[in-house]
């Protein structure tokens, strides 16, 4: 049972981390309170989705930035899915960038969007890092007949 | 001694991660879900897009339609007047989710 404990505490260390720093917010919380026995692996496929949806918005961004006459209004879509995902899976940082982003987009600013656009993968790649990291952990605890810490 | 039915609850989302949240949250609240990808999909299953559904609107009996606003193709508030416009459908509740406060936006809503 100690390597459990251990496993544990450890989890429960890293994930304060990532609420500290900012790369999850309060919505992780609440998915992370809608798993439960009967559904174990939720927020490892909502974590998933989000993780296929946001590199071909990647990829779809950079493509219309490429573009000879960029279309704004494109743009603009990408970005918003961008935002309306990394803020329901509470990744706030990304949330925050692809806020910064929509502005340089309204002003058509193309130097400004292919920055945030820097910036957006910056965060993205940084916080998919912090959830796999925190899903192997969840996967240990579980292997080793742990339970996933409470949170709240 | 009849069993009170299920709520079923036809979500509409452009985005697969809200969808399953979405879904997950009606299930816990023990509601029968069905969650689709766009507007146009939602009229489809609702039977309004003209072709004969395999299934009788009986069958299908939606309770409720929760939607987002803004997705590509037909955003919500397009859906939301398809919906109203239907006799057969016009009855069942529309619920439009957004994260935007645009005021205008909203009162156009309330006229239906």
């Amino acid at each position: 049972m100690e390597i459990v404990a251990k496993l544990q505490k450890q989890f429960m260390d890293f994930i304060s981390a990532l609420y500290r720093e900012r790369f999850l917010d309060d919505q992780f919380l609440q998915l992370q309170k809608l798993q439960d026995e009967s559904n174990p692996d939720f927020v490892f496929e909502v974590v998933s989705l989000f993780f296929e949806d946001s590199e071909k918005l990647i990829n779809n961004l950079a493509a219309a930035l490429q573009q000879q006459v960029v279309d704004f209004k494109q743009v603009d879509s990408h970005v918003h899915q961008f935002k309306g995902s990394s803020s329901s899976i509470g990744a706030q940082r990304v949330k925050n960038a692809c806020m910064a982003f929509k502005t340089f987009c309204e002003e058509k600013n193309i130097e400004g969007c292919v920055q945030c656009l820097q910036q957006v993968k910056h965060e993205y790649f940084l916080v998919k890092n912090k959830l796999e990291t925190l899903m192997r952990l969840e996967k240990q605890i579980l292997a080793a007949g742990g339970r996933i810490p409470d949170l709240s | 001694m009849e069993m009170a039915q299920e709520l079923h609850v036809l979500a509409v989302d452009d985005s697969h991660v809200d969808r399953k949240v979405i879904e997950r949250l009606l299930e816990i609240s023990c509601c029968k879900v069905t969650a689709v990808e766009s507007g146009t999909r939602a009229l489809q299953y609702l039977g309004l897009d003209g072709e004969k559904s395999s299934m009788g609107i009986d069958g299908l009996k939606v309770n409720l339609i929760l939607t987002d606003y803004s997705m590509p193709g037909m955003t919500g508030y397009e859906l939301l007047k398809k919906i109203k416009e239907s006799s057969v459908l016009s009855k069942i509740p529309v619920v439009i989710m957004s994260s935007e406060k645009i005021l205008p936006r909203i009162d156009r809503y309330i006229l239906f």
